[in-house]
């Protein structure tokens, strides 16, 4: 039931409004550095290649191989695309895939498209580039099985955070939706680790030079290892708690509020905001995304200043 | 594999057709959220939705039941909220026996999942909607005018462009594999999952390095052309006062529904 092949592309309906706010936000900020970063570092070359590029990953989870009983292990490629053609660009070319399998075949939302950005493009990227990145000294054999495992990871990370915000929408219990989801993508990771790693290799014994040194790959900052790491021991974390202790987990998010937040209290974030005839649902939650969006707009803009002023 | 192989725009001359990309990448949008923003139950604004849906089929001309057949596409997602059914505590409806696990569905859970279903199956019918009347470099251009930063709409109309041709690219190398993985029957042939999945990876990479130096053909060919880093557009929208009235009349509509479902 589950072995559907993208299980992680999230429809419209299924998420509350303020978690989908909440995934946009934290999506459009990561996007506005992706952006500003590739500008940067490609120029007015970035669009084809990055375009072909997102046309290949599309192009590519067509690939599959038979595993058994009429199952295939096929590609996500977020982590190979971060790999192959650096973090921020991967990202952008992941967001295209995502933002064109919703708006044309509607495969996955329209509204929770930041959310389906954040788990399938910009987490996994960031896992897989991340722990790549940490071993790019490394020989060959390391770098492949450190990609391998950063491929499998990112696709565990993708179905923790598509299962933590189905629960936290109220849509999925915790103590079911976590052992699932993550059962079943363990099995669809190896496929992705499998594909990743041959496909790595493959590049690197005709093209090494698209992965060796002054490449796009090895120019990503060593910060994306802390990024990267502190992701990954989130999931590493997270997950055996969540499968083995639920109720734990449960727990911690109504004692911070996270629950009441997500589910059914979106106008608490501006408590005083109510309007007598529509109830307070509706028109304040519409505000407080706009209050959130400005105030990140505000931080971006400040930042974007402070990054100019520096160089 | 031709051009328009993806493409899901059906060509009619209609009022939906006509309006302002703009304006239905807006309404669809409001439309979506308003869903989410419904509260659990609210049946007859739920059912007025599903009007809006129908009328609006109906406006496009393209049939009555034109987004209703590829709606259920969403459909197997829904087992991921089936858990709602046991978890939210209410009257007891049905009590069965699942895996060694005595199962109880509770009223309140059977009003969530079905408002969930119904969320969804509203939403998705719309965004079949506007991709029918809407063509794909028109939706782009009007995300554009929408503040969508111009990279990421480029890439994705480059993307649209060229699925086609570096899908043409799988089908090659599928067949190519195919016809070197002969077989005989009740013998097994070929390698086991790991020869098998190291075959896969090995086409994912013949692939990039195929697209990666088409992607430097194209951009050769596009600095010949006179490409300086920005795209142009022959067909410039413009907003009429029709795709004003039309916006109006549609949030009036959603904004009524809203306030129906909270009655």
């Amino acid at each position: 039931m589950l072995l559907s092949p993208a299980p992680l592309h999230i429809p419209d309906g299924f998420l509350s409004i303020v978690v989908s706010i909440i995934c946009w936000v934290i999506t459009i900020v990561t996007l506005y550095f992706a952006i500003s970063k590739t500008n940067q570092a490609l120029g007015e070359k970035q669009i084809p290649l990055m375009g072909v590029m997102a046309a290949f990953i599309f192009a590519a989870q067509m690939i599959n191989f038979p595993v058994a009983g009429g199952t295939s292990g096929h590609l996500l490629g977020g982590a190979l695309a971060a790999i192959v053609l650096g973090p921020w660009a991967g990202m952008l070319v992941m967001t295209a895939v995502i933002a064109l399998q919703a708006l044309l075949f509607q495969d996955g939302g329209l509204v929770v498209m930041g959310a389906n950005i954040l788990n399938m493009g910009l987490i996994t990227a960031a896992i897989g580039y991340g722990l790549y990145r940490s071993v790019s000294s490394q020989s060959k054999a390391v770098k492949l099985g450190v990609a391998g495992f950063a491929a499998w990871l990112s696709v565990m990370a993708g179905a923790l955070f598509t299962a933590l915000q189905l629960w936290l929408s109220g849509t999925s219990q915790l103590n079911i939706v976590i052992p699932a989801m993550m059962g079943v993508h363990a099995l669809i990771g190896v496929g992705e680790a499998l594909i990743t790693v041959a496909a790595l290799s493959f590049i690197m014994q005709t093209r090494p030079d698209l992965l060796g040194e002054g490449s796009e790959s090895a120019k990503g900052s060593r910060n994306w290892i802390y990024a990267g790491g502190i992701i990954s021991l989130f999931v590493v974390l997270i997950s055996p708690f969540a499968s083995g202790d639920p109720d734990g987990l449960e727990r911690v998010a109504i004692d911070m509020g996270f629950i009441d937040a997500g589910q059914d209290a979106p106008y608490s974030i501006i408590p005083d905001y109510t309007l007598p005839f529509l109830g307070e649902t509706a028109l304040s939650t519409i505000l407080a995304g706009i209050v959130g969006i400005v105030v990140v707009a505000v931080i971006m803009v400040l930042v974007g200043r402070g990054l100019k002023a520096k160089s | 594999m031709h051009f328009d192989a993806f493409d899901r725009y059906h060509e009619k001359e209609s009022f939906l057709h006509k309006l302002d990309p703009r304006v239905k990448v807006l309404v669809t949008v409001i439309f979506i959220v308003s869903n989410a923003l419904l509260p659990d139950g609210a049946w007859l604004a739920f059912i007025l939705a599903w009007l809006f849906v129908v009328v609006a089929n109906v406006i496009s001309k393209l049939g009555i039941g034109f987004t209703l057949k590829r709606s259920i596409i969403a459909l197997p997602f829904a087992l991921i909220a089936i858990t709602v059914l046991f978890s939210i505590p209410g009257e007891p409806l049905y009590t069965f026996n699942f895996l060694s696990s005595q199962l109880t569905i509770t009223d309140n859970g059977l009003l969530r999942f079905v408002s969930i279903l119904i969320r969804s199956w509203l939403s998705v019918q719309m965004a079949i909607l506007l991709v029918a009347v809407t063509r794909f470099p028109d939706l782009i251009h009007a995300l554009e005018h929408l503040r969508v930063p111009a990279i990421l709409t480029t890439i994705i109309a480059f993307l649209y462009r060229y699925l086609f041709v570096m899908t043409d690219e799988v089908f090659r190398l599928i067949r190519a594999r195919e016809s070197r993985s002969g077989g005989v029957a009740g013998r097994r042939s070929g390698g086991g999952v790991l020869w098998r999945a190291k075959i896969a990876g090995n086409m994912v990479g013949q692939l990039f390095l195929r697209s990666f130096e088409r992607s430097d053909r194209i951009y050769n060919a596009m600095v010949a052309r006179g490409y300086a880093g920005h795209l142009y557009t022959l067909n410039a929208h413009e907003m009429k006062s029709y795709d004003y009235f039309a916006t109006a009349f549609a949030i009036g509509l959603i904004f009524i529904l809203q306030v129906i479902g909270r009655l």
